[in-house]
């Protein structure tokens, strides 16, 4: 919202510096963004035309006398609607002027044109800033003080206000000036709206009535007859320009300046127009048609609200007009509405429309019912006065019963107490009240009967009053305490914290978070082999983009999108990984958000390096984090081996407790590297899956266990096996061994001396007693019977 | 010198008849020459193990020195005692320097190891694994705890929301012009009664609600999370951000509590030094509303022509305000009995101004380049 400064000082006082008005403006809640300042032209002054001679060298110029009050000058003028007797702004040798050739401001300096001494410049609307268009010069109105500085007589200041959407009130310049008045001590001055009725009485002339008064609980009307459709004066379409809008006529311009200056909404009809002289306020019929004053014909239903004649709407109500009845240049009488809409309704239809007027810019947030004839009157007044004609006594003014009373809000001093934390005194929430336009009576000791005025739609409730008081007398008198009650227990949220000790842990084990866009595309789904056709993801209703349509179900492809997007400018390593959400539907219910944990390795094992080889992560690595966070969380898992449509057969194992799957590692398959373009020999995953973990985690998360206070015993095992059999199964099989401490397997080894199909691992395995040091033959015995069992279970026998 | 070769091979020839131990006749001069030849010979050795040769030579059981102190009981009474001291103090003379030779030859070796060992202390090390929080969760975890450390708790929310926890729960019924606040993700969800719509979350707001429906006052909380705006992105907006949401309800909880916690936040966060300031601001959930503003980091409040604080000075950091009664009295409380503050602020937007992260884009993009630098 953009307001002019001299039309705000039209109706209050202005004495404060600009920056301080702003300042103080936005600590109330009335955020000034940018401040425009319009003038400082200096030596450009309001000069009158006195007689206006052909030049002696050219035909298109001309030598103008121009007064400027106490001197007379000669000026050349080019323009062609240079005239005797016109006020013009005349730029004198000094001045700040825009040079249309080089299209910058500049001082103007003396000139000789077409060897005739050119005194000064008689200026066009572009040269001074004030306008685009170049059609000659500013002719000003007749009563433009002679002699006057130009800066003083059309310089501004225009205020640009962020407007949060409850001040409806500061979409009009008599709320802001309220405002004004409010946080300087100033009073308003409203303007006059008292006009002389004459000829046959308004209520004999027009049949008006309501048939919805549930989306129309006022409709007021005046009607003026004999009026002369022509452009508005200068002064009107001047203002209604800073205000934003474009002048059209005379009588259309006064609705328009009316409802920048007061917030109401009006609009003109074209009486004749009128069907037998009747409107009826009504919910339009099903298919009904109108062609709105955008030359568009709109289908309307019956959530639309209509202004009728007897046969047909004329108008969409509180959005915009109807060609049928419109104001054009010869229209003689006009019958003039001013009336509240039903706000919810109003922005309903202006949404369906894809309307977004100026009228149900304020419609829409629910204007007070009072403010309609006071608008009504002062837009007859000033019709009559820029466009003639007579008006009609009285006016007509349809109340509903929800209509016209004023709100009236009762606030506490003990109310004032509770919410601050502070005590403000009944006389100076008494003055704070009366500085912004509310009235208030005094209920016993500590209370006040407070009515909103007219112009306030945002207060309702006493805490609405609070903040009224609270923010004019400015939010730094209130004082600054901590919070003294009890702080209260705060019950741990499990799910974050393991999702915090995951991150820490993959962190400090150099793998980089990444945060990924949750909405994605189901070929995105598809590349990595996870798209479900049959239960396809939840999708979003008005996606901004193909790109963001659904929500995702798997972490997989957005890390691979990060790898691919990093390959560009880097070859790795790559270690990445993401906590994040994904969302399956469910019946009648929000989707179920799974806590996950994806996370990535491709490219080089380690930075490149003048120490390092060049190898590359592969499965293994994967492996090594997540045994790493297993065992940090004290969970204990196994490894299956599994298909995953991701995953490249043989390489993909599925992580599991005794009860449930926590998590998958594997390496990509070749297909789904080929479909995403991805640049390395293998890239491997591995996926947590939070939920389960957690149902998974000890009570404690740890329980000392003493050192062991006798020595182990070492033995070497050189194993030989089937080639089938895993690694893994042989060392749980070792380790689960009566007198076994734990085991490493240190070498793997196929080749000579190795029967074909065969394998052979090798292990240090460790025995240990709690209460004493092992005997050779105990370990011996130990070791004989983990032998037999490893030949019986699983075929494995010692290499000779 | 090779360690195994003999140390006769080298040992200078007037000494060689020495070395064929025999019990002499000890004079004055024989220990005399003794010394001579064994000093001289001691300052060309280079090892410690022919100078343990040497020891053995000279000091040994069958060495010079003492083949002299054995031969002394045959000479004469009157010269022995002279002879014995002389002898005893050739002794002590010739360990005396083969302690101060060990130890030469020890400083040499170690500064020829030294020499050998020096590497190029400017090659680049062995290159260990790199991995960092996200900053977008580095923020959201400095700024939960600086509220935790003031007595709150964290909670999380759903990010898929219904409208009612969304909005209608936070005082902005259906059709509220208010609701243009928020431009929103809706999600394909088919209701059967039409009466429930899903969104995507738009704050994280709608657990101010959810915590309070769930438990009675006090409430100290603060709601870390995803949030989603139907928004074009540039360089300060995204469509996908964090915010972090905070509530405090109780018994005779006040604005100038919820000045007196932002505040302290802000000094925790931004510093002692940073000057903060509270304005009147629009929610539709709070009343009053509150915008706290911190002094521009780049112009230090001067305001005149900074780019970062677009000429006022300042900079929003959150938006508060004392809890709307309407939402208290939806989830149940008594108003008269309680009242509260919620406040919210996004963490990328506090992210940007304290490392000068100049565009909101680069947060999502996850070039490495970028996330590597926090």
């Amino acid at each position: 919202m953009k307001i002019s400064l001299s039309w705000l000082k039209q109706y209050v006082d202005v004495d404060l510096p600009v920056s301080e008005l702003s300042h103080r403006l936005t600590m109330a809640g009335i955020e000034v963004g940018e401040v425009e300042i319009i003038g400082g032209w200096t030596e450009v002054f309001v000069g009158h035309v006195t007689d206006v001679r052909p030049h002696p060298n050219a035909d298109r110029l001309r030598l103008c006398v121009v007064n400027t009050g106490n001197e007379e000058m000669e000026v050349v003028c080019g323009a062609p609607n240079v005239a005797p007797d016109q006020n013009i702004c005349l730029a004198k040798v000094g001045a700040k002027v825009y040079n249309t050739h080089t299209e910058r401001y500049e001082i103007l300096g003396p000139a000789k044109i077409r060897g005739v001494e050119s005194q000064g410049m008689i200026c066009s609307a572009v040269e001074l800033g004030l306008g685009a268009e170049n059609d000659g010069i500013i002719v000003l109105p007749d009563d433009a003080p002679v002699g006057a500085s130009l800066d003083d007589y059309l310089g501004d200041v225009v205020l640009d206000l962020e407007l949060t959407p409850n001040r409806l009130d500061c979409l009009s310049v008599l709320g802001v000036a309220y405002e004004v008045a409010a946080i300087t001590g100033k009073e308003v001055v409203e303007p006059e709206a008292s006009y002389h009725e004459s000829g046959v009485p308004i209520s004999e002339q027009v049949k008006i009535s309501v048939a919805d008064p549930d989306l129309c609980p006022r409709y007021t009307a005046s009607l003026l007859q004999g009026v002369t459709i022509g452009p508005s004066p200068q002064w009107l379409q001047d203002l209604l320009i800073k205000g934003g809008l474009r002048p059209i006529n005379n009588v259309v311009d006064v609705t328009n300046f009316v409802m920048l200056e007061y917030n109401q909404p009006l609009h003109s009809f074209d009486y004749d127009r009128i069907k037998d002289a009747t409107v009826i306020v009504r919910r339009a019929r099903l298919g009904e048609k109108l062609t709105t004053l955008d030359d568009i014909e709109r289908t309307l239903c019956t959530d639309n609200l209509v202004i009728a004649d007897a046969n047909d709407a004329i108008g969409l109500g509180g959005v915009i007009g109807g060609a049928n009845s419109e104001i054009n240049e010869n229209t003689i009488n006009v019958l003039l509405e001013s009336a509240t809409f039903n706000g919810a309704n109003n922005r309903e239809t202006a949404q369906a429309m894809e309307l977004r007027t100026e009228a149900t810019l304020r419609f829409e947030k629910g204007l007070r019912a009072e403010l309609a004839p006071i608008a009504l009157r002062r837009a007859t007044a000033l019709i009559q006065e820029v466009a003639g004609g007579t008006i009609a006594p009285g006016i007509v003014d349809i109340v509903s019963e929800e209509g016209a009373e004023p709100a009236v809000v009762t606030l506490t001093s003990g109310k004032i107490r509770r919410m601050l934390g502070m005590d403000v005194g009944l006389k100076q929430t008494q003055e704070t009240l009366t500085s912004l336009g509310f009235t208030w009576e005094v209920e016993g000791d500590a209370a006040l009967k407070v009515t909103v005025p007219y112009w306030r739609n945002d207060v309702n409730i006493e805490e609405d009053l609070v903040e009224e008081v609270v923010r004019t007398i400015g939010y730094e008198s209130v004082p600054t305490t901590m919070l003294s009650s009890p702080i209260p227990f705060q019950h741990p949220v499990p799910v974050m914290n393991l999702r915090d000790k995951v991150k820490d842990l993959l962190t400090s084990a150099g793998i980089q978070e990444v945060i990924n866009y949750p909405l994605v595309t189901l070929q995105q789904l598809e590349q990595v082999r996870q798209l479900d056709t049959e239960a396809l993801p939840i999708r979003v209703a008005n996606p901004m983009s193909s790109d963001r349509e659904y929500l995702r179900t798997t972490l997989r492809a957005s890390i691979l999108g990060t790898l691919a997007a990093n390959q560009s400018h880097s070859i790795g390593p790559f270690r990445l990984f993401e906590a994040g959400r994904v969302f399956t539907p469910r019946e009648d219910d929000l989707p179920d958000e799974k806590e996950t944990v994806t996370g990535l390795l491709a490219g080089l094992r380690h930075e490149p390096s003048w120490l390092e080889d060049e190898t590359h992560m592969d499965f293994y690595d994967a492996k090594g984090i997540v045994e790493l966070v297993f065992e940090r969380l004290s969970v204990n898992v196994t490894y299956q081996p599994a298909e995953d449509p991701t995953f490249y057969p043989g390489r993909c194992a599925v992580i599991e407790t005794s009860d449930s799957v926590v998590g998958m590692v594997g390496e990509v398959h070749p297909v789904v590297m080929e479909r995403l373009g991805l640049d390395s020999p293998q890239v491997a995953i591995f996926e947590l899956y939070l939920e389960p973990i957690l149902a998974a985690l000890p009570e404690s998360q740890r329980n000392f266990e003493a050192l062991p206070r006798y020595p182990s015993a070492t033995r070497d095992l050189a194993l030989v096996m089937p080639a089938d059999v895993s690694a893994g199964l042989v060392t749980r099989v070792i380790t689960g061994h009566r007198g076994v401490h734990h085991a490493e397997l240190f070498d793997i080894y196929v080749g000579e001396n190795i029967s074909e199909g065969s394998k052979s691992l090798a292990f240090h395995v460790y025995f240990q007693a709690r209460d004493r040091t092992l005997t050779n033959e105990e370990v011996n015995k130990s070791l004989d019977g983990l032998l037999r069992t490893l030949d019986r279970e699983l075929n494995v026998t010692l290499r000779v | 010198m090779p360690r195994d070769q003999n140390l006769r091979d080298y040992i200078p020839g007037g000494i060689l008849s020495l070395t064929e131990p025999s019990i002499q006749r000890p004079s004055a001069q024989s220990i005399e020459d003794i010394i001579a030849a064994a000093s001289a010979e001691l300052e060309s050795i280079q090892d410690l193990a022919a100078l343990d040769q040497w020891r053995v030579l000279y000091l040994g059981r069958r060495g010079a020195l003492t083949m002299v102190l054995r031969g002394l009981a045959s000479i004469e009474v009157s010269e022995r005692k002279a002879v014995g001291a002389l002898a005893n103090q050739a002794k002590t003379t010739l360990e005396d320097r083969l302690k101060e030779r060990v130890r030469q030859v020890n400083e040499e070796s170690l500064k020829i190891s030294e020499n050998r060992d020096r590497l190029d202390v400017t090659l680049p090390g062995r290159p260990a694994l790199k991995g960092s929080l996200h900053p977008t969760t580095q923020i959201v975890r400095e700024i939960c705890d600086a509220f935790v450390a003031m007595g709150f708790g964290v909670v999380e929310g759903p990010e898929v929301e219904w409208d009612h926890y969304n909005f209608e729960m936070l005082n902005i019924p259906k059709g509220h012009p208010a609701r243009d606040m928020w431009n929103t993700l809706w999600v394909d969800y088919d209701d059967p009664e039409k009466e429930k719509a899903m969104l995507l979350r738009t704050h994280t707001s709608p657990m101010q609600a959810r915590v309070m429906e769930s438990r009675e006052p006090p409430i100290r909380v603060v709601v870390p999370g995803k949030c989603y705006r139907y928004e074009a992105t540039d360089a300060t907006h995204e469509w996908h951000f964090y915010q972090v949401e905070g509530l405090a309800v109780g018994e005779g909880i006040t604005f100038a509590d919820l000045k007196g916690t932002l505040y302290e936040f802000a000094r925790r966060m931004f510093g002692e030094e940073r000057k903060i300031r509270f304005r009147c601001d629009y929610f539709p959930f709070v009343e009053p509303g509150v915008d706290m503003s911190i002094d521009c980091f780049a112009c230090q409040g001067d305001g005149d022509g900074c780019r970062i604080c677009r000429d006022s000075g300042w900079i929003e950091i959150m938006g508060a305000g004392m809890i709307h009664p309407r939402v208290l009295e939806g989830v149940g409380y008594d108003v008269e009995k309680y009242t509260g503050f919620a406040f919210g602020m996004g963490p990328e937007r506090i992210a940007m101004l304290k490392y000068g992260i100049d565009d909101i884009r680069h947060f999502y993009a996850n070039d490495l380049r970028f996330l590597r630098q926090f």
